[in-house]
């Protein structure tokens, strides 16, 4: 199982999916028909508004909802009942709020949680510990109780709880929602560093252009563009179409932006 | 309700207990049927949540405030066996780490709160759901559930009370105090559990257990905009789709609304019947809460009927009169259910 | 923790009780409550024997009487009962202070009393030296059924946060003027039990999700686990031992 599967096959996505469609036990639909594609060690932003279907997408990366129409595959592996373990073990889920995510007495338990869960004991327990926690800047917590740390705290133990568990693909679900500047740009260091696949699900625009290359846009249930993130953001009836906008006074650094900038701009009227 | 200590006899206690183990045994097995891998989370969140709500007071009459047991809404929102889980958790959590309810009358509070006010709950739920549909009969259903519930919670005590209590008070005082008062409880122990179950499946039905929803099939959208089913011909590789059984229409069976309100009404009436004939007649509780046994004129009027011969003569029919009430209450309604299930069938065959 | 909850018994500490293993000390208290049951309601030394061994304990333990007695408060609703038997029991009756009360609601009363005191301080002691999550290990080591011990642990874990949850909803129900006084306000207590259902079970879900995702299949990882020596289950035994001794000597001078 922890033999490192199909690593270095460049032609292998990190992530597919295709024609995923979902509908609520309510029977609100969120996803019609949902197609991307990750290659492997990219940095992907996932863009939409509220109630676009981005946590719904979400879910089924890791199998927690099940298609109710389309596949997801991982790594080659395709998601179902009987290879969930696997599949959970390859996508790392970090959550919005990180107190949905922390759940045990103490930093250290809960960061053993995952991989303890996939049968890892004793030294090696230790060592994913005592790693994903130093990834993240955070060994010095490990005896505390989650709910005694600050907000941007818990969100990097977080994701060191997934770390832990030595994702193939990491996704992240409105990572710097509720932090304040200084967590925000922590965080950002931390995502920089890690050489992992990452899927970064959110709305604030100068965070996706400052982690990721390319950027999808949900909106509808739909992807309805898929592009550097960069020319994306430029577009600003693209983005008003989608009710996504970008800061007040914000301008996308770097040369030609310059006349862009203040088109997008302009879209805050 | 929660039994201290020293309450009963030691017999009755250790009789209860394994009652209640394997109670708790069965219900352990059924919920990971209801709940699978998520058994543990779920019943934890709706122990806590019953935990909570019991400390919602809500007034009963001038003065004097009931709190809810939980037990039949636990097994309306998430099924029997989870429920009975839930109340016995509860029941351990406040007895180890509240010091509420004595740690050797876990036995009788867990089977008294647990598997008797669950079981009598969840029966009278079934039997009112399955013969009306619809959400007006599910909330209906949990009113006569919860109200039923409670009383019967009461008589059972009674029982055990009758079978090994440490004081020496006549059956029939105990049950008409107990039957009054937990009858009170019972009503607004329907209300708060009907508007509850109500306002739950409002917003999430797939929520409520004693409800589970119906879906509609699923839309697959194309890049210009047109919609068509998943599963519909044309659409290549649905193969496996999971295509859901469209939706009954429930809410048009109008006839569903009258069963159980009417058996909600019986329970009304038998319980609020059964409380006045019970109480009135010995009016032990109004002097044990009323005039606080300090006005002796009052003792006097009622001590020249000894209040050792008061048991078995006045005191037994009360209780009997409970249970039979009970049963009429059962058999009415169920009488009534069998009546009106018969029509909407011939109706939707029509 | 900050806010202060009035319902945590714990009281932390570093004394031999507090050190003790969970499962010896879930033990005592539970053989101490079965003795103390048994024990027929007229031998009244014993009782005081027993309320000096929990006194002991206490002072052992160092914790004061008045958060001792401050949460002997459960009990109230029974000491009412007990108080309430002399009038309406049945059987010979006796004049006391110009009122007639019936004497074997008396002892019943003396009975429930007693018995159920000493029940509360054990359980009392119990909780305010050991952590919930000991207890649960200890319940664990005690071979309760796993999935009980578990869903224990999960509704400790939801009862701060749903508690919590029912705060916020109050002040905002009672910012607005609204208290609950007689009957016609049951719909409103309700319709907030059933928010409360809502906000709560979805919180859990999401962190039912949140433990899927690093997964969990329904049953807890042991990373901890306490063991007993002899000698600490000799120290808790100590509790329900002497009072056994003790109840078991009167039996045979009886």
């Amino acid at each position: 199982m922890s033999a490192g599967t199909g690593a270095g096959t460049g032609t292998v996505p990190s992530l597919e999916v295709s024609r995923l469609a979902y509908a609520y036990p309510d029977g609100t639909q969120a996803l019609f028909g949902v197609d991307l594609r990750l290659e492997r060690g990219e940095r992907v932003a996932l863009l939409g508004p509220n109630g676009a279907g981005k946590t719904t997408l979400v879910m089924h990366l890791n199998g927690i909802l099940t298609a109710g129409h389309g596949t997801v595959t991982v790594a080659g592996l395709p998601v179902g009942r009987d290879s969930l373990m696997e599949i959970r073990r390859r996508v790392g889920l970090v959550f919005q709020d990180p107190d949905d995510q922390l759940f045990m007495p103490t930093v250290r338990e809960d960061v053993a949680f995952g991989p303890a869960n996939m049968g890892v004991r004793g030294a090696e327990l230790e060592r994913r510990v005592v790693t994903a926690l130093e990834r993240v800047g955070m060994l010095q917590t490990a005896d505390r109780p989650p709910h005694h740390l600050s907000f941007g705290q818990r969100r990097r133990v977080a994701v060191a709880t997934v770390l832990a568990m030595e994702p193939e693909i990491l996704v992240l679900d409105e990572p710097s929602s509720n932090l304040d500047p200084a967590s925000r740009r922590e965080l950002a260091e931390i995502l920089r560093g890690l050489d992992v696949t990452v899927l970064m699900v959110t709305h604030d625009l100068p965070y996706a252009l400052e982690l990721c290359e390319r950027s999808l846009i949900l909106s509808g249930g739909v992807i309805v563009a898929d592009g550097p993130t960069r020319e994306i953001l430029a577009d600003p009836e693209l983005l008003a179409a989608h009710r996504l906008e970008l800061p007040y006074g914000f301008a996308i650094p770097g040369g030609a932006g310059a006349g862009r900038a203040g088109a997008g701009g302009a879209g805050d009227m | 309700m929660h039994v201290p200590d020293g309450f009963f006899t030691p017999a009755v206690s250790l009789s209860a207990g394994v009652v209640a183990a394997a109670g708790v045994a069965v219900a352990l097995r059924g919920a990971r049927r209801e709940l699978d891998d998520r058994t543990a989370p779920m019943a934890g969140l709706v122990a806590a949540f019953v935990f909570a709500v019991q400390m919602l007071n809500f007034p009963v009459a001038a003065g004097t405030s009931g709190h809810l047991l939980g037990g039949a809404l636990a097994a309306i929102l998430v099924g029997p066996y989870t429920a009975v889980l839930c109340i016995a958790v509860v029941l351990l959590v406040q007895g180890f780490f509240f010091a509420d309810g004595g740690l050797t009358a876990l036995g009788v509070n867990i089977t008294l709160m647990g598997i008797v006010s669950v079981l009598v709950a969840w029966g009278v739920f079934r039997l009112i759901t399955r013969s009306a549909r619809g959400r007006g009969a599910v909330v209906a259903a949990s009113f006569a559930a919860a109200l039923l519930s409670v009383p019967a919670t009461a008589l059972t005590f009674t029982l055990l009370f009758w079978l090994g209590g440490t004081a020496p008070v006549s059956v029939g005082t105990v049950a008409a105090a107990m039957g009054g008062v937990h009858t009170l409880i019972g009503i607004g122990e329907g209300l708060i559990t009907a508007v509850t179950v109500s306002t739950v499946l409002a917003v999430r039905p797939d929520l409520v257990y004693g409800a589970r929803g119906l879906a509609a099939p699923l839309v697959l959208r194309g890049p210009g905009g047109e919609e068509r089913e998943a599963g519909a011909a044309g659409d290549a590789g649905d193969a496996g789709d999971t295509v859901a059984v469209p939706a009954q229409a429930t809410s048009r069976r109008r006839l569903g609304w009258f069963a159980p309100a009417a058996i909600a009404l019986t329970a009304v009436l038998a319980g609020g019947v059964s409380f006045y004939a019970s109480a009135s007649p010995d009016g032990l509780e109004r002097v044990a809460e009323d005039k606080g046994f300090a006005d002796r004129a009052t003792d006097h009027a009622l001590g020249d009927q000894p209040l050792a011969d008061y048991g078995e003569q006045g005191g037994l029919p009360v209780g009997v009169a409970g249970l039979i009430g009970a049963g009429v209450t059962l058999a009415v309604g169920g009488g009534l259910f069998a009546a009106v299930r018969r029509r909407t069938r011939e109706g939707v065959a029509a | 923790m900050g806010a202060g909850h009035h319902h945590r018994l714990h009281l932390s500490g570093d004394s031999l009780v507090h050190r003790l293993p969970p499962q010896c000390k879930l033990a005592a208290v539970v053989c101490f409550a079965l003795v103390v049951v048994a024990t027929p309601r007229e031998w009244f030394g014993l009782f005081a024997g027993y309320g000096a061994l929990l006194a002991a304990v206490a002072v052992i333990a160092r914790i004061p009487p008045g958060f001792l007695l401050r949460r002997m408060a459960v009990e109230v609703p029974f000491v009412v009962f007990a108080v309430a038997l002399p009038f309406v029991g049945s059987g010979e009756r006796t004049p006391f202070l110009g009122l007639s009360l019936s004497v074997a609601g008396l002892w019943a009363a003396w009975n429930i009393l007693v018995k159920a005191t000493l029940g509360v301080l054990a359980s009392v002691l119990l909780a305010a030296t050991t952590e919930p999550r000991m207890i649960l290990l200890g319940a664990q080591r005690l071979r309760l059924p796993s999935l009980l011990v578990q869903i224990a642990m999960f509704m400790l874990r939801y009862l701060d946060v749903i508690l919590a949850e029912m705060r916020r909803m109050r002040v905002a129900r009672e910012s607005r003027g609204f208290a609950a006084r007689d009957v016609r306000h049951i719909p409103v207590i309700a319709r907030s039990a059933g928010a409360l259902f809502i906000r709560s079970y979805e919180r859990g879900e999401r962190v039912h999700l949140a433990m899927l995702s690093r997964g969990y299949t329904g049953s807890m990882p042991v990373l901890a686990d306490p063991s007993a020596s002899s000698r600490q289950w000799l120290a808790a035994g100590m509790l329900p031992g002497v009072a056994l001794v003790a109840l078991l000597g009167v039996w045979g001078l009886a």
